[in-house]
């Protein structure tokens, strides 16, 4: 393997500002796993304190709402940060 | 208050209704407008078929009965979308790629277009998706049944005939816009709109009722919450593994669903829909599941004794909003119709392509060749398995007497279909994986799934006996169907779940693992695993000959339909630059025609189409590069680029050289210009000089005039003589020289030679010769041959000194050659000028001036051309040259 061409080893600004909002687009579902799971280590009925289904309510339709916008939003910048540039992710 | 009859006939107009957008979609697409029929807002809408009655009635009911965890159904297929660069794109970048039509489709052509595989599928997935079609109707006539009870005049309904008319209805609507295209492979343009027409009516419907609840019923979000604090599900209660693995099997069930991979990846047409999809539809789950809470909380509150799974319904009626429960009613509607009608859409193609048409191909067995138009079989084969499908639907409705909740019944087929996951998402991620390792996976899970969760879903006694249940087949009790190997403290779905995907994952693994895949699911699993690498990339499947094209153009227009065929094939045609209609049959364009026709009839079918008349697949080294690791690709390559500068170097050195050499000749060419020119001056002045003398001088005596005109008349014949040899030499440089091959004696030679330098016979110089030796014929130039003599013979007359010259001939032969040295009794040449004495020009004590100093050249040059050479011979006590001929052209004496 001798003298391939390598890519520079930094990428222009944008394009790295654009990979960055795909890594962030990647990490949201695991984000959203780590959320949705929390409410499971509650205290439960029957339990001492135990929570409200109220709570567990807001919390789960909050933390959706969260990610569906922070979803939409990093598309939005992605798409916003190509349409500035010719380069294409 | 609302009769039954006056809500059949908004059911009947609200039908209509919707015929006439799918009507209108298709019209549009024909007129060409299907820009915005391909909006990512009308793809995502397309995705809510995910919501059907089940989330429409069942998850009221569901959180009536077990709170919050309704909620996991649509939190995994949320965190699907949000993944969606990680699956999803991909998944739809294969669809796209290879034409997929279903989810057997997929899985069978990544396996290598096993047929096996796709049948295996599709079984699973009818077996699987019955008891959910089985759930709408169920869903639907329950809440016929509900308006029924309230008509004052009517009587109850008899659910088994509303049953049967609902799915009589069902498959005309589903026939008549799934199946209206003669081309069995275009998008389902009507379809989709009325989908997303309804998706928009079953949002709304909820969101009303919701809405209608928490506002008009409570009073208020804060009353609503304290109400939510006050009921029977007011604590925070989840049983944990059920939460984690519903969350997962929702998402796999997402994914895997035949109705979902066809609207998610078959009517797929670019990235974009996805990519507004990815946060789209999470929004619309997240508003479908809103209310549900407060609907089941309210029902719990005002209805204690009713069916959770109609609260939708029964809030509504109880304070006799009659039109919100009309629309509630259409919203539960939309959710079962748009369901059936796709994933029986789905299920079809499934059927006719993996199993109908391979059967009725192979009863017809006289070839792929024989013509006439088989897309009314294809169209029939999707008509009649629509019709069994939606049949078998009813049959399990009728036989499982509509009497389970409904959520459990969901959970059932997702997890029958998410047995496909391993062996899809193995698949395209995985190019280890095998077809034998996906058959024994699906086989293993799906046998799993039966004993675990299909049969004891009829309930003791029902398929399995309470014997069985209890203590496992003949009391094996590690078999019990709902505590596998004595896990017997899990939840049925959990435990289900679990055994099934866990055991399955671990056969494809394994079995992929010991296995060795064809050539072809090697060359499959490639393109699929690397879908993004090599997207424009052509492998080559097949090699036919030309002979083949018109066989393969009748075949594709019975598929295809003919107009289209002939359209493709022209195409092509142009594209190879034939005038015509018949392609070269190009690896390529089989490729290419194995791709349209799998997206009418499937990979596995179209495969075994093509491969009746190109005969067996030729898979060429190329693809098998292909196929083999990465990393010898990586490494080929490189190789190609060091070879490439290598030669390029070598190119590099070859024209330095040849640029020297260049600059060499053009020294040597000026030092030629200026010895011709000097050596022609020389007598040219002398001829002036003695002519300008003859011209102006008057008085001449008249043998001086005699020496002057003779000394004019000698330098005209040296001109002459040097142009002569100037033309020679270039004639024999240029290798213009046409040699005139003859047979002669060497004596002969050399006798014509020495009468030529001394005319008279005796001259000055004696000449030597052994006549024996010279008895051999040579088969040469004589005349050129001679030449050389004629110049050697009198280069020795005239330059050698001696008191008494004398020259000796002597002509010797070896088994290889003959040798004529010419050795005089001269002062020879001293050896730095031996070197430069074959140079033109060179003249070495030349007292006269007679010479040019071209002779030795030439006869080097001739001796050159005739194969042989000329040397000097080095002490030898005087002046000698060697004359050496090969023996090809010398000939023994006879």
């Amino acid at each position: 393997m001798t003298e391939r061409l390598e890519p520079g080893v930094f990428l222009e600004r944008r394009s790295y500002r654009r990979r960055r909002l795909l890594d962030g687009l990647r990490l949201l579902p695991f984000i959203g796993a780590w959320l949705f799971i929390l409410p499971v280590f509650w205290r439960q009925a029957g339990e001492e304190e135990a929570r409200m289904t109220s709570d567990a309510l807001l919390f789960v339709f909050g933390a959706w709402l969260v990610l569906t916008i922070l979803c939409a939003l990093l598309l939005w910048a992605y798409n916003r940060s190509g349409a500035e540039g010719t380069e294409s992710g | 208050m609302t009769t039954l009859n006056s809500l059949v006939l908004v059911c009947l107009a609200y039908v209509a209704f919707l015929f006439a957008v799918a009507f209108a979609a298709e019209r549009a697409a024909v007129r060409g407008s299907r820009q915005w029929l391909r909006a990512p807002l009308i793809y995502t809408l397309s995705l809510s078929i995910y919501c059907t009655a089940w989330t429409f009635y069942g998850a009221v009911g569901y959180a009536a009965r077990s709170g919050m965890e309704f909620v996991t159904i649509y939190l995994g297929p949320s965190l699907v979308m949000f993944g969606w660069l990680w699956v999803l794109r991909k998944l739809v970048r294969i669809g796209r790629t290879h034409k997929v039509t279903s989810i057997a489709d997929l899985i069978s052509s990544r396996f290598g277009k096993s047929n096996t595989l796709a049948v295996l599928v599709t079984l699973v997935a009818v077996i699987g998706v019955t008891p959910y079609i089985a759930l709408q109707l169920q869903s639907v006539t329950l809440s016929l049944a509900i308006f029924a009870e309230l008509d004052p005049g009517g009587e109850p309904l008899n659910k088994g005939p509303a049953a049967f008319w609902i799915s009589f209805g069902l498959i005309l609507f589903t026939m008549l816009f799934g199946t209206r295209n003669l081309n069995a492979n275009e998008r389902q343009h009507g379809i989709v709109i009325a989908i997303a027409v309804e998706a928009v009516v079953k949002l709304v419907a909820l969101l009303a009722v919701g809405a209608f609840v928490v506002w008009g019923m409570a009073g208020g979000v804060g009353e609503m919450m304290q109400r939510i604090d006050q009921s029977s599900i007011a604590e925070w209660r989840v049983e944990r593994g059920r939460w984690a693995t519903v969350t997962f099997l929702a998402a796999a069930a997402f994914l895997c669903l035949p109705r979902m991979f066809q609207v998610l990846v078959v009517e797929n047409d670019d990235d974009r829909q996805l990519e507004t999809a990815s946060w789209l539809f999470p929004l619309y789950l997240f508003a479908m599941s809103l209310f549900v809470v407060p609907i089941a909380v309210m029902g719990l509150e005002m209805l204690p004794e009713s069916n959770p799974d109609l609260y939708v319904l029964t809030l509504p009626l109880l304070l006799e909003k009659d039109a919100l429960a009309v629309l509630a009613f259409l919203g539960g509607f939309s959710s079962a119709t748009s369901m059936v009608i796709v994933a029986s859409l789905a299920l079809a193609t499934m059927v006719s392509n993996h199993i109908v048409m391979p059967i009725w191909l192979s009863l017809h067995g006289e070839g792929a060749s024989v013509s006439g138009d088989v897309r009314h079989v294809v169209i029939t084969a999707r008509r009649l398995s629509i019709m069994f499908i939606i049949g078998l639907g009813y049959i399990y409705f009728r036989i499982s007497g509509g009497s389970a909740a409904l959520a459990s019944i969901g959970m059932i087929s997702f997890a029958g279909v998410a047995q496909f996951l391993p062996a899809m998402i193995g698949g395209i991620f995985w190019r280890g994986g095998t077809r034998a390792g996906a058959l024994a996976a699906v086989s293993v899970g799906f046998v799993i799934w039966v004993w675990t969760m299909l049969l004891p879903s009829f309930g003791a006694g029902g398929l399995l006996t309470p014997q069985v249940l209890a203590e496992g087949p003949w009391g094996i009790r590690a078999l019990r169907p709902q505590a596998l190997f004595g896990f017997e403290a899990l939840d049925s779905t959990v435990h289900a779940v679990w055994w099934s995907l866990s055991l399955n994952f671990l056969t494809f693994w394994c079995v992929s693992i010991f296995t060795f895949p064809r050539p072809l699911e090697r060359l499959q699993g490639a393109q699929m695993v690397n879908v993004f690498d090599r997207a424009g990339g052509t492998t080559r499947g097949w090699s036919a000959t030309a002979a083949q094209s018109e066989d393969l153009l009748i075949m594709a227009q019975r598929i295809l339909g003919p107009e289209e065929a002939r359209t493709l094939f022209r195409q092509e045609a142009s594209a190879q630059g034939y005038s015509g209609n018949l392609p070269d049959p190009s690896p390529e364009f089989l490729q290419k025609l194995e791709r349209e026709l799998a997206a009418a009839v499937g990979a596995a079918t179209a495969h075994a189409m093509i491969g009746q008349i190109a005969g067996g697949p030729g898979i060429s080294v190329e693809d098998l590069i292909a196929v083999a690791d990465e990393s010898a690709q990586i490494l080929e390559y490189s190789n190609q680029i060091e070879a490439k500068s290598a030669e390029l170097s070598r190119t590099a050195r070859q024209l330095k050289e040849a640029n020297t050499k260049l600059k060499k000749l053009s020294v040597q060419k000026d030092a030629f210009l200026s010895q011709i020119s000097h050596e022609l001056r020389t007598p040219m002045t002398s001829i002036r000089a003695f002519s300008e003398i003859l011209r102006d001088t008057d008085e001449l005596a008249v043998d001086e005039k005699t020496r002057f005109a003779s000394i004019i008349h000698d330098e005209a014949i040296r001109l002459t003589r040097l142009l002569d040899d100037l033309l020679d030499l270039s004639v024999l440089e240029n290798g213009q020289v046409t040699l005139n091959r003859q047979v002669g004696s060497l004596e002969t030679l050399l006798n014509r030679a020495v009468q030529t330098v001394q005319p008279g016979g005796d001259g000055p110089m004696k000449i030597i010769r052994r006549r024996i030796n010279e008895q051999v014929l040579l088969q040469t130039d004589l005349d050129r041959l001679t030449q050389v003599f004629i110049n050697l013979v009198s280069n020795a007359q005239k330059y050698c000194a001696a008191p008494n010259p004398r020259l000796t001939i002597q002509a010797n032969q070896t088994d290889t050659e003959v040798t004529i040295d010419f050795i005089d009794n001269g002062t020879g040449i001293s050896e730095a000028d031996q070197a430069l004495i074959f140079e033109k020009f060179s003249r070495l004590g030349d007292s006269d001036g007679s010479g040019a100093g071209l002779g030795l050249a030439i006869c080097a040059e001739i001796m050159e051309r005739l194969g042989g050479s000329i040397r000097y011979l080095p002490g030898t006590g005087g002046t000698g040259f060697r004359v050496t001929l090969p023996k090809v052209h010398a000939m023994a004496a006879q």
